[in-house]
Order: structure tokens, then C-alpha cells, then sequence
């Protein structure tokens, strides 16, 4: 295994509801440990195409394979392999932090003992440890959605899907949040993530922006903007998402 | 003339043990763009609501043209609009059915109110047999916005509106609010985007109950305290890190493509950084002092709390 891997390949997938094409011909390739961001306008059909890539709906045509598992016969494989966290679901509000942690690890397949390690690894990281019974739904907002994150990853997986995870989060919890991808990335983990902050998108290492089910463009924030003769990710997205 | 439009003295608001608002005082002027601006959970909910009185204070009082918030509530009903956060019109009527709903609760009719809501409605008219749990998101917000017209109120309640929105709806949103404050409305809206602060005649920043600042928004950033620049390197990972190391760098965050620090003198001294990141093996090294925004202004003042 190179370090150019693809951990993902997508090529000419195709999803129709009815006669409405909500992905058309998407085609593109994330390489492992690759911070990738998945831009769009609302209704470009940014989430079927996550749903597709998560294993929970198949795709119309398409070749297209997940940390080497197929979507259309290895779902189950695929849901194993990847983690996924957004703004609406994340966590479960009323179980304590230690809970959620217990939760998710058993559906994840770790060992009561590796369950137990992680937990305490991740409460100290959050500086959590003294919050670890506490219900979920007490805790301010960006805790949760680091404490979301860790959850997210903390079976390993070898992509992490994130669907506008920092949405209405403060200014600075936001940057914290990626401090935490980068570290994660850092150490392999791909990172597939959505976001309404243009600011954000400068944070990734190649994005595509999508316009109406259709890929329009994709490549580095730098080369974008090179391109499209903008100064910000904010006026290219405006470029090619309003044309 | 500066007349007041809404007037709060003191409110506070706590659920359980959570303080939600603690002593806001704010006023606001008639036929102004008012922005609250701070993240989730920050108390700009608890605040519409008990403007729009849907909910009660725990202390404080507050007015909207002229009426109190708990005895007045009835009129209050009939001259403020309100769209909420979450969307809250019937998914199972059509868009038109929606429209004539809230117009007839108002005791009005779309006809004889046509002309204010026009501008935004006559981009959803194409769909106006369509259930409204059919439309799209921007479409939906444009017929919230809409229904919380109808009844030509003097006072509009935003509670953010662009929130999950794309960046290109988010421009088209504020274009129409311009438009709408031009025909003579106070508009208070909240959102977490900062860079949305600019489009306000004035806003004030809100973090864990505790208004920090109320200013114009060319106010708030004249009065950033310490100088600031912008890095860029080859090495943006590292970067971050080796930044925060410094002992002469105070605050370093990830802004965009670069990464902004401040430090506690009356200017940066941009060799001796370039030295510093240099010996730490930095290549391509762009510092440049540059003019804070909103958000690097909203920062400090949490740092300061």
C-alpha cells in the first residue's frame, strides 16, 4: 500500500429519483489521509452522494468503492470502515458522555477492555474527565461536537465522513475542531467533510464544488482560485455556484 | 429623528442552572438592521422569543414600539413578524395555502399586502400549488420570510435565517433584507456567521448570555486593541504550532488560507518572526500586518471573558 492510495473511487456514479437526477456522472478519486472538501450549493445533492459513500442508499449506475469495499454488494463492510458525524445527529442527548462513549464503541465491534481505553484516552484529551457522567444535553454545544468527532474515530476507521459538523459553533471551538482533524489526517485517516464556511474550504486539501448534481469543479483551494481569478473561496464558490 | 423601536432594560432568563440571558439593556432604533451575532447556545433564541412574547423573562422588562413584552403581548402579536430558527409552517398545505392562512390570522388578505412581499414571493409564485414540505431549503425560507410579511409588521424577527444556508443564498438573503429596510421595517436578525455582521447598521455580539459589544460594525473592528498579521508558509500544519510556541505571539488561529496573531505590543515586528519560522525550517514564509474583521474582533473579546 503506497501512500497515494485511493481509499476512494468514484467513477460516473449516477443516482435518479424518478426522473429527477440528484447525482449525475459524479467522478473523482480521495487519496488516504486526505483532507477532502465536498462543497455545494443546498440541493446540489451533496447528501445523497455522502449516503451513497456511507453504504445507506445505492447508487442507479456507477463503479464506485469505498475503503476497498464495493456500494453495491459490501455495505455492510464499508459501515465498519468509516465513521460519520454531522450537526443533526451525532450524539445521544440523553446518555452521559461515558455512555455515549460505551454505545457507540459496542456498535463499532471494540472489546470492552479497547471501549475502556479510548474513553479515557479521548476524556483526557478533551480535558472531559471530570464531565464524564454527565448527561449529554448539558454540555455547551462545542463540547458535543468534539466529543462527537472523537466518537466518530475512535474505532479507527479508515475514513471519517463529517456533514457540516462546526455549524453554529463558536469562533474558536471552531478552529479547535480542525486542530482535531488535522490531527487525525495526520495519522491517516481520510477526512470527507461538507461546510458552509468559505473559510473552511481553505482548510482542506483539494475540494469540489457541486452545482446542481453535477461536479463543476475540483482541485486545490490554491489552483481554484488561480483559476477563477478570486481572491477568496467564498467568490469562487460565488462564481461557479451562482452561473 | 432616532426613535426607538425596541427597548430592553435588564432581561435575564435562566433554565435550571443554565443562564440563557443574563441582564441584557439594548436599544434599538426604528427602521434600523440590527444584528445578534454569536454561536449556538449564546442566548439569541431566549431573546426573540421573549421579544415576540412567546416566552417570559425571569427579570427585566422590555418594549417593543412602546408595547411591554408581558402586559402589551396582544398587541405586540399584531405589529411584529416573526420567522423562527426552526421551519415552522404547515408542510401538508401548498405554498399559497400557507400564505392565505397567515394572512387570514392577521385578518388581512396576500392582495392588499402584495406589493411588500412581492419582491420575494414572486420567485416561489412558479410553485405556489406545491406542498410546502416539497420545496427546497432556500425556497422554504423565502416563504417563511414571506408569511412573516403578510401582515406588514413594523418590527421583523429573524431568527437565523441563513443558518446551513450556501453561500449563495446566504447574498441573495441579505439583498432582500436591504430592500425590505428600505420600505421603512426594523429588522432584528441573529446569525453565527460574523462575516454576516458587515451587512448590519449595527450589531451586538452575544457569547453565553452576555451581550460583549454593541457597536456599528466599522466600530467594533477600529476597536481592536493589538496589531495583527496574517502568515502563510509552505508548512500551514506546522505552522499553527511553531506560532503558538513564540513566546511573543499571544493568540495564532487558523483564518482562511492564512493564520492570524496578535501579540500584546503596540506593533509586530514582522523580521523576527520571519527569522523565528525560518530557524524552525518554514520555507516561502508571507507575513503581513493586515485589519482585523469581525470574527478575529469577536475572538479577543471571548478571550478577554
Amino acid at each position: 500500500m503506497s501512500f497515494t492510495e485511493n481509499i476512494i473511487r468514484v467513477e460516473n456514479m449516477t443516482k435518479k429519483f424518478g426522473n429527477f437526477i440528484a447525482n449525475d456522472k459524479l467522478t473523482f478519486k480521495v487519496k488516504k489521509g486526505e483532507i477532502f472538501g465536498f462543497l455545494g450549493a443546498n440541493g446540489a445533492g451533496k447528501t445523497t452522494a455522502i449516503k451513497i459513500l456511507c453504504g445507506l442508499s445505492s447508487p442507479t449506475s456507477g463503479n464506485i468503492v469505498v475503503a476497498g469495499f464495493d456500494v453495491y454488494k459490501q455495505t455492510e463492510q464499508i459501515k465498519r470502515n468509516i465513521g460519520y458525524m454531522s450537526q443533526r445527529f451525532s450524539l445521544y442527548e440523553d446518555l452521559t458522555v461515558n455512555e455515549n462513549f460505551r454505545f457507540f464503541g459496542g456498535i463499532y465491534g471494540l472489546s470492552a477492555k479497547e471501549i475502556k481505553s479510548k474513553t479515557n484516552f479521548f476524556l483526557k484529551k478533551l480535558d472531559l474527565e471530570n464531565s464524564k457522567d454527565n448527561i449529554l444535553s448539558s454540555l455547551p454545544l462545542g463540547w458535543k461536537q468534539k466529543l462527537a468527532f472523537s466518537i466518530a474515530v475512535m474505532h479507527e476507521p479508515k475514513i471519517v465522513f463529517l456533514d457540516e459538523p462546526t455549524s453554529g459553533v463558536d469562533p474558536i471551538t471552531r478552529r479547535q475542531f480542525w486542530d482535531m482533524i488535522y490531527e487525525v489526517a495526520n495519522n491517516g485517516i481520510t477526512v470527507f467533510i461538507t461546510t458552509h464556511y468559505m473559510d473552511e474550504a481553505e482548510y482542506c486539501q483539494r475540494i469540489s464544488i457541486m452545482v446542481d448534481g453535477k461536479i463543476k469543479a475540483l482541485d486545490t483551494p490554491k489552483a481554484l482560485k488561480m483559476k477563477y481569478n478570486a481572491t477568496s473561496m467564498e467568490e469562487v464558490f460565488l462564481k461557479i455556484a451562482r452561473n | 429623528m432616532n426613535r426607538i423601536s425596541v427597548r430592553i432594560n435588564g432581561i435575564s432568563k435562566s433554565y435550571n442552572n443554565v443562564k440563557a440571558l443574563d441582564n441584557i439593556n439594548l436599544s434599538i432604533k426604528k427602521e434600523e438592521l440590527f444584528g445578534f451575532i454569536g454561536p449556538d447556545g449564546a442566548g439569541k433564541t431566549s431573546l426573540f422569543r421573549i421579544l415576540t412574547t412567546l416566552l417570559f423573562p425571569d427579570k427585566g422588562t422590555a418594549k417593543v414600539e412602546n408595547f411591554d413584552v408581558v402586559a402589551d403581548y396582544k398587541e405586540i402579536r399584531k405589529i411584529a413578524g416573526y420567522m423562527p430558527g426552526r421551519f415552522s409552517l404547515y408542510q401538508d398545505l401548498s405554498v399559497k395555502e400557507n400564505l392565505n392562512f397567515f394572512a387570514s390570522i392577521f385578518k388581512t388578505t396576500v392582495q392588499e399586502n402584495y406589493e411588500l412581499i412581492k419582491d420575494i414571493y414572486s420567485q416561489i409564485e412558479p410553485f405556489k400549488n406545491r406542498l410546502a414540505g416539497d420545496l427546497s431549503g432556500g425556497m422554504k425560507q423565502k416563504l417563511a420570510l414571506s408569511c412573516a410579511l403578510i401582515h406588514k409588521p413594523e418590527v421583523l424577527f429573524l431568527d437565523e435565517p441563513t443558518t446551513g444556508v450556501d453561500a449563495v443564498s446566504r447574498k441573495e438573503f441579505w439583498e432582500m433584507l436591504k430592500r425590505l429596510k428600505e420600505k421603512g421595517i426594523t429588522i432584528l436578525v441573529s446569525t453565527p456567521y460574523m462575516d454576516e455582521a458587515s451587512l448590519c447598521d449595527r450589531v451586538a455580539l452575544i457569547q453565553n448570555g452576555k451581550i460583549m459589544s454593541v457597536e456599528t460594525p466599522q466600530n467594533i473592528i477600529d476597536d481592536f486593541k493589538y496589531p495583527l498579521a496574517a502568515v502563510q508558509t509552505n508548512n500551514m500544519y506546522e505552522l499553527l504550532y511553531d506560532l503558538r510556541r513564540n513566546k511573543n505571539v499571544y493568540s495564532a488561529f487558523r483564518f482562511g488560507e492564512s493564520i492570524h496573531i496578535t501579540e500584546r505590543k503596540s506593533l509586530i515586528n514582522t523580521d523576527e518572526i520571519k527569522e523565528y519560522l525560518k530557524s524552525k525550517g518554514h520555507k516561502q514564509i508571507d507575513i503581513k500586518i493586515i485589519k482585523p474583521n469581525i470574527e478575529d474582533c469577536f475572538m479577543a473579546l471571548m478571550e478577554q471573558q
